[in-house]
C-alpha cells in the first residue's frame, strides 16, 4: 500500500503495483470538433476537439476547455466524423485565373471612359 | 507546466531524414523557414511526426502528473482563498493536458495509446514531478518556480510550426500567467511573514533548487540531430540558453526577497552575461527519470488507479456506433 504525503492517497488504498489492463480502442469515445464564439456578433470559430460519449458530453467538456474565464458565450459541437473537408493538396482549387478579371472590382475602369468622353465633348 | 523534452544526443543523425522525397522535403523546409505553420494533413518527414508525438505527448503527460504533487495540498491549503485558487490551478493543469493530448492525437496516436504508454512508464514526464511537496511552502514553490520555468519554456514552443501544438500553447501560456501571479503571492506571503513561514519557504526552496537546475534539461550537443530539429522548428531553443533566460529572470526577485539558493557558485558574470552555477548533478537526473526517484512509483500507481476506477463509467457510456477518426486540427 502507498504511504503518501497526501492523506487522500493513503485513504485509497492503492497498491504499488497495481499492474491494470490497457485502455482498449474507444475506451476514450470519438471526437467532437469545437467551435466557439468570443462574443455575441462574432462569427463561430474552430478551437479544438474534445473526446466525448455524446453531445451533452462534449458541450460540457468544450465549456471546462475552451470556455474558462469568459473567453466564449456560445459552442457549437459537431462529430469530426460529420465535418468534410478539402485537402490542403487541392488548394489550387481556390486559385483565381488572371482572365476572370469580369468578376473583380478592378476590371471595371469606368473613370477612363468617363475622362475620355468628356474629352471629346468639351464637357 | 512543463519540461523540456529530453533527446538523446546519441542518436544517429545520419537516419533522419533518410528515405524521405527529397523535393517534399526542400518544399517542407522552404515553408518552415518562411514561418508557415504545417497543418495535421500535411506531407512531413517521419522523424518531425515522430518527435513532435513524443514532445507533445510527453508535454501533456507531466499536466497530468504535474497535478499530483499541488492536489496533494488541496485539502490542507491554509485558509479558504488559496484552496479555491489551488483547486483553480490544478483544474487548469489537467485542462492543459487535454488540449495537449487533442494537439499530439492529430499526429496520429490515439489517446488510449498516448495513455497507456504513460501508465506502463514506457514514456517520460516531467522529470521535477518525481519530487514530493513536503510542505505547503512546496507546492507555492511548484507554483511559482516550476511554473515559471514551464512559461519560458511554452513561449518559445509557442512559436514552432506545427499548427495545432502552437493553437494549444497560445491558449495554454493565457492561463499560465495566473498561475505564475499566484505562485509569486503565495511565496511573498510566506517570505514576508512570520519567522517559521520565512523557514519554511527558505527549506522548500533548498530542496527544489536542483531539481530546478534540471528542469531544462542536461545540455545540448550541437549534434547533427538538435541542428535539424531547431530547422524545423520542433525545438525553439537549446537547454543551456532556456536556463540562462530562466535565472536572469528569477534568480534576482528570489535574492530580492532575502532568500538564498544553495549554491556557492551562483553568479552573474558581469563580463559574459552568463550566469555561472555549480554543474548540476546529472547522474541524479538521468537516474530518477529512469525510474529511480523519490515519487515516481506513487505517481504512476495513483494514475493507473484512476484509469481502473474510471473505467465502469467509460465503458457505461460507450455506445456501438462509436467510430474515431483521427481529428482535424
Amino acid at each position: 500500500m502507498i504511504k503518501s504525503l497526501d492523506p487522500r492517497i493513503t485513504r485509497a488504498e492503492i497498491e504499488l503495483t497495481n499492474t491494470i489492463a490497457p485502455l482498449e480502442e474507444n475506451d476514450q469515445w470519438e471526437t467532437y470538433e469545437v467551435f466557439h464564439q468570443k462574443k455575441r456578433g462574432d462569427q463561430h470559430m474552430h478551437v479544438g476537439i474534445v473526446h466525448a460519449a455524446h453531445p451533452e458530453m462534449a458541450l460540457l467538456f468544450a465549456k471546462e476547455q475552451y470556455g474558462r474565464r469568459g473567453q466564449s458565450v456560445n459552442i457549437w459541437v459537431v462529430k469530426t466524423r460529420d465535418v468534410y473537408t478539402t485537402d490542403y493538396e487541392d488548394s489550387d482549387i481556390f486559385d483565381t485565373v488572371p482572365e476572370k478579371m469580369f468578376r473583380e472590382a478592378g476590371g471595371y475602369k469606368v473613370m477612363e471612359k468617363i475622362n475620355r468622353y468628356k474629352k471629346e465633348h468639351k464637357i | 507546466m512543463y519540461g523540456n523534452a529530453y533527446i538523446d544526443p546519441n542518436e544517429k543523425a545520419n537516419s533522419i531524414v533518410a528515405g524521405e522525397d527529397p523535393e517534399k522535403l526542400t518544399e517542407f523546409e522552404t515553408r518552415i523557414s518562411k514561418g508557415e505553420k504545417i497543418e495535421p494533413k500535411d506531407w512531413m518527414p517521419k522523424e518531425y511526426r515522430k518527435q513532435l508525438i513524443r514532445m507533445i505527448e510527453q508535454h501533456a503527460h507531466s499536466e497530468i502528473i504535474g497535478a499530483l504533487p499541488e492536489g496533494t495540498w488541496i485539502t490542507r491549503a491554509p485558509g479558504f482563498q488559496r484552496k479555491l485558487a489551488l483547486m483553480a490551478k490544478v483544474q487548469d493543469e489537467v485542462g492543459h493536458a487535454q488540449l495537449l493530448y487533442s494537439a499530439a492525437e492529430t499526429l496520429g496516436k490515439s489517446r488510449e495509446a498516448m495513455i497507456n504508454d504513460l501508465i506502463t512508464g514506457k514514456s517520460k514526464y516531467s522529470n521535477v514531478f518525481n519530487y514530493p511537496a513536503f510542505e505547503w511552502a512546496d507546492a507555492c514553490i511548484i507554483a511559482w518556480l516550476i511554473d515559471a520555468g514551464a512559461i519560458i519554456n511554452q513561449v518559445a514552443n509557442a512559436k514552432g510550426s506545427y499548427g495545432p501544438y502552437c493553437r494549444a500553447l497560445d491558449r495554454i501560456c493565457t492561463e499560465e500567467s495566473f498561475h505564475l501571479k499566484y505562485g509569486h503571492d503565495a511565496v511573498v506571503t510566506l517570505a514576508t511573514g512570520t519567522p517559521y513561514q520565512r523557514n519554511m519557504v527558505q527549506e522548500a526552496l533548498t530542496r527544489w533548487w536542483p531539481p530546478i537546475m534540471h528542469f531544462f534539461g542536461p545540455s545540448d550537443k550541437i549534434s547533427q540531430h538538435t541542428e535539424i530539429l531547431m530547422k524545423w522548428k520542433v525545438k525553439m531553443a537549446s537547454n543551456d540558453d532556456m536556463r540562462q533566460q530562466y535565472l536572469n529572470m528569477y534568480v534576482p526577485k528570489i535574492w530580492d526577497l532575502g532568500l538564498t539558493l544553495p549554491d556557492p557558485n551562483l553568479k552573474k558574470n558581469e563580463e559574459t552575461g552568463k550566469w555561472e552555477y555549480t554543474e548540476p548533478d546529472w547522474d541524479e537526473f538521468k537516474r530518477v527519470i529512469n525510474g529511480d526517484g523519490p515519487c515516481n512509483a506513487e505517481r504512476l500507481a495513483v494514475r493507473r488507479n484512476s484509469e481502473e476506477r474510471g473505467r465502469w463509467v467509460r465503458e457505461a457510456l460507450k455506445t456501438a456506433d462509436t467510430k474515431y477518426i483521427v481529428p482535424l486540427a
